[in-house]
């Protein structure tokens, strides 16, 4: 953490658990018992209880959204650029909410956690969930929060999808949708390249069928792999090169196969990285709730009969770099949207970023997120 | 804000509670004055970022896109008018557009600078160099402006698409009509502004 706080920032934040003994049905036909989830706030529910934003997390996120932990923390909360006094999710006028969803590993009850009926980590064993068991189980915590509406539910790239499901899930329970990166389903180039990550963790020899906690080891390479993939599909073409080019780390080819590119250091750190802070198993079912989100699936595949129903006003958001979900993906949101006249803006912001770009500061897209919330304020009063 | 004049006219021309497409649509300006008095839904079309913002302020619906590349995110006959201010002199193809606009609303609404104004003409005729005026500010080289054109072009277009003007209105820049600008209103006319729709088969 920065000696001093900055003013913007929402401070030291307290992670806080919710125990559910109310039965979760899933869409898998299994049923979880019981649950934990994770969660942080920043601002303050007001009297009418109308100024509620629910922020969802995407593949690797969790409910660490803003602030800092504890004062020795280096980097603040993922998506801290937006959240806090003054910013886009402004504190002083909004209480916003943010979990770890069911699956995650950090703390909401997930593959890592210890199955009551066994006693032992959940491991592979935790049932795959979806958006809409997901977002099932968000609506559980809202209403245990005392909020029966949202002012807005706002999510990027698998953020953005929970915020749709919201729409089509609970049209009263919320007032504005905000996809941001999102896509209505994934393509199957879009699924290829998880299937290659689940590969290589699962072809690891560490991984033991995901009983590696077992044997007490971890899949690292195969789950470093799958980050480094990853990776690479969250920038774009001209992002890379503008970062590392063709910069060597020795200043000359060692005609070897140790690192010699800057992009390979950076992608190996990544993926390093990522190994110490994340669980093989909830990655493996992160891929699999993008995958199976096909929300047209149960309409005849006619995503516009899907957001009949949604009440919300949606503001969808692209990005022009964004190859991973790239601006036309968000235009089947819009058009599907547009064919039930319900209210919908989308904007297309000029980012070199490639899909990481909604994470990334922006003046433009922190300016458009501004505007757009304090219409949201206003609606809401506060 | 002072509300731009030939926005009243075109209100004028829209039914209360109709579904309204604005082409172009700048900061809303005219949307959100056609939300608060006529009580229509509406969309808005914008390529400009900082326009995108000053929409989103003002609470219209609008989805950033560029004209010239078609209207194919929308059905046909999805809108009762589809309104095109002050930029069919800007697009690539005003002709393909038009058709768009007849395509996806029943009718279409255009206002647009007359080049044929008589300002215009002395400027060309007599000054041999190409019109800068209020209506159309820029210099050749930096202005918008790339498909001009008069009251005369624009009615031959329609007849030669099979489209029929429903209702044609001409001012000056105080949009204030006037008898001159009915007798001869391609010569003194600034502004066009014209109703149409598609002729029956």
């Amino acid at each position: 953490m920065p000696i001093t706080l900055p003013a913007d920032s929402v401070g030291i934040v307290t992670p806080q658990t919710l125990h559910f003994s109310e039965p979760l049905a899933l869409d898998c036909g299994r049923t979880l018992d019981e649950y934990e989830l994770v969660y942080e706030t920043y601002g303050a529910l007001n009297a009418a209880r109308s100024n509620a934003i629910l922020v969802c997390h995407a593949l690797s996120g969790d409910h660490h959204a803003a602030g800092y932990h504890s004062p020795e923390d280096k980097k603040p909360g993922w998506w801290d650029s937006c959240i806090g006094p003054g910013k886009p999710f402004d504190t002083r006028r909004f209480f916003v909410v943010s979990l770890n969803n069911l699956g995650g590993c950090k703390g909401s009850t997930g593959p890592v956690s210890v199955n009551p009926a066994t006693g032992k980590p959940y491991g592979p064993d935790f049932p795959i969930v979806t958006v809409r068991d997901w977002v099932q189980s968000q609506a559980r915590l809202g209403a245990a929060l005392g909020i029966t509406q949202w002012a807005a539910v706002i999510g990027g790239s698998l953020g953005g999808m929970q915020a749709l499901q919201w729409a089509i899930d609970f049209p009263d329970g919320l007032r504005h949708a905000l996809a941001i990166a999102a896509a209505p389903k994934l393509s199957a180039q879009n699924i290829a390249f998880n299937e290659v990550a689940r590969q290589a963790i699962m072809s690891d020899p560490d991984f033991h069928a995901g009983h590696y906690y077992e044997h007490n080891v971890v899949p690292r390479r195969g789950l470093m792999l799958a980050r480094m993939l990853g990776h690479i599909t969250y920038l774009s073409d001209d992002a890379m090169r503008a970062k590392f080019g063709r910069e060597l780390r020795e200043g000359k080819l060692s005609f070897g196969f140790d690192v010699e590119f800057q992009v390979e250091s950076y992608l190996r750190y990544q993926g390093q990285s990522f190994v110490e802070r994340f669980d093989a198993n909830t990655y493996l079912l992160m891929t699999k709730v993008l995958d199976y989100f096909d929300p047209a699936a149960e309409f005849n595949h006619d995503l516009s009969a899907a957001l009949k129903a949604a009440t919300a006003k949606f503001f969808v958001i692209a990005f022009t770099s964004d190859w991973r979900f790239s601006p036309a993906r968000s235009r089947e949101i819009v058009r599907a949207l547009l064919d039930n006249d319900h209210q919908v803006s989308y904007a297309e912001i000029t980012s070199s970023e490639g899909h990481d770009a909604f994470l990334m500061p922006n003046t433009h897209y922190q300016t458009l997120l501004h505007t757009y919330l304090e219409r949201v304020a206003r609606e809401v009063g506060v | 804000m002072a509300l731009r004049p030939d926005f009243e006219i075109i209100s004028e021309w829209i039914a209360p509670g109709s579904r309204v497409l604005d082409l172009g649509c700048g900061d809303g300006a005219l949307l959100a004055y056609l939300n608060a008095t006529r009580g229509v839904s509406s969309y808005g079309l914008e390529i400009d970022g900082a326009n995108i913002i000053k929409c989103i302020e003002a609470g219209v619906n609008v989805i950033q896109t560029d004209l010239d590349a078609g209207l194919s995110d929308f059905d046909a006959d999805s809108f009762d008018y589809v309104i095109l201010s002050q930029t069919l002199q800007a697009v690539y193809y005003p002709d393909r557009l038009l058709d768009e606009m007849l395509r996806v609303g029943r009718e279409g609404i255009v206002t647009f600078p007359n080049f044929g104004h008589w300002q215009n003409r002395v400027q060309i005729a007599l000054g041999g160099h190409m019109p800068v005026s209020r209506n159309l500010p820029n210099e050749w080289y930096n202005t918008p402006n790339i498909h001009l054109c008069t009251l005369r072009d624009f009615e031959q277009l329609c007849a030669k698409n099979g489209i029929s003007v429903l209702q044609r209105t001409v001012v000056d820049h105080a949009h204030r009509g006037g008898w001159g600008m009915r007798l001869l209103p391609n010569l003194l006319g600034e502004i066009a502004l014209y109703r149409f729709r598609r002729k029956p088969n």
